[in-house]
């Protein structure tokens, strides 16, 4: 959460009477409130655009003080599930018969964890997938996957680029703060 | 939250089970949140195990006591309902409450499960809110436990005192 006005003004005034301790806390104020609102319109963004649903605020609310990096390191997993079932996926497409019973298993778990961690428009992708394979529908799943795989990287790219800020805007008490 | 008497606050232990890795970090958060104990297994056989109901290269001699197990109902090789039938076919196991959880929304499904003896059937994903409500089961049965172990205490000491009034 962003420091409050009240706070800002104290460090900017703490930093005109001691200049030589604080040089550096009228820019770094203005640069955290400046970083707090970019990460919090990205991450408005993220869910305006239907990236994410409810489910990735309450991953949020599992996360505390004791457990800070709680959402990064689900988001990691479900990373690192994806790129195995992806490639699963890619391999059972290719085969020739396609066996839609483990192609839909496979999609079943993909759809879960995308659920479990709030990626509304991958999950989305995943159903209509599903609905493919229970019409026996090779080609309707063929094309779907490049959709499933589309927004998969999209989210991927966006995530990573929200917790790289996320990292960069640091715990809110920063050590700059005068003791 | 009421007063439970004379119970101490032990904490409930929670056995899940789930094959996803993801999955298992996110209901073992859910569940120490909630101030459970938790242990997760990824799968049925190795709940089995740890419930000492099937032969593994661990021994565990000491008694484990498990609450509450909250199992996946689509896992591969035993499924959550594989594990809650040989859960409630076993004398020593039979009365732990199980909850499944699924994906999938299959009144079937669900039927089969509460039919089974499932205490609950809880959709995934699973949230704060599914878990709270799991609680009130574990108190409400511990305390039924007290109580009844109270009173047959109580019915000892009457039997005893009945002999000493007789002889």
């Amino acid at each position: 959460m962003p420091a409050s006005n009240a706070d800002t003004d104290v460090e900017i005034m703490n930093s005109f009477t001691q200049p030589s301790l604080n040089s550096c806390h009228i820019s770094s104020a203005m640069e955290r409130n400046q970083l707090h609102r970019q990460l919090a319109n990205m991450r408005k963004s993220l869910f305006d655009q239907g990236f994410l649903d409810e489910q990735f605020i309450q991953l949020e609310e599992l996360q505390d003080d004791a457990n800070p990096n709680f959402v990064e390191e689900v988001v990691t997993l479900y990373y690192r599930d994806s790129t195995r079932l992806i490639l699963n996926i890619e391999q059972a497409l290719d085969k020739s018969p396609l066996d839609l019973t483990k192609l839909d298993s496979l999609m079943h778990q993909f759809k879960g964890s995308s659920s479990s961690i709030g990626a509304k428009k991958v999950k989305l992708e995943c159903t209509q997938f599903k609905e493919y394979c229970k019409a026996a529908n090779g080609e309707g799943c063929k094309r779907t996957f490049l959709q499933v795989k589309k927004e998969y990287g999209t989210l991927k790219k966006k995530l990573e680029a929200y917790f790289q800020m996320a990292r960069q805007v640091g715990p809110v008490e920063t050590a700059c703060r005068p003791k | 939250m009421g007063s439970l008497g004379s119970g101490h606050a032990a904490q409930f232990h929670v056995l899940a089970v789930d094959d996803s890795i993801l999955e298992r970090k996110l209901i073992e958060r859910l569940l120490k949140i909630s101030s459970f104990q938790v242990t997760a297994v990824d799968s049925g056989i190795k709940a089995l195990q740890f419930l000492g109901l099937q032969d593994s290269t661990y021994q565990f001699h000491q008694e484990v006591e498990v609450n509450l197990i909250i199992t996946d109902y689509c896992m591969p090789g035993m499924t959550g309902f594989d594990l809650l039938r040989k859960i409630k076919e076993s004398t020593s196991l039979k009365d732990i409450p199980v909850v499944i959880m699924s994906s999938e929304n299959v009144p079937s499904r669900i039927n089969r499960c509460l039919e089974e003896g499932a205490e609950e059937f809880i959709l995934k994903p699973v949230q704060l809110s599914d878990v709270n409500k799991l609680k009130p089961h574990l108190l409400r049965k511990r305390a039924e436990e007290q109580l009844s172990m109270s009173n047959k205490r109580k019915t000892m000491k009457e039997c005893n005192s009945e002999e000493l009034t007789n002889s």
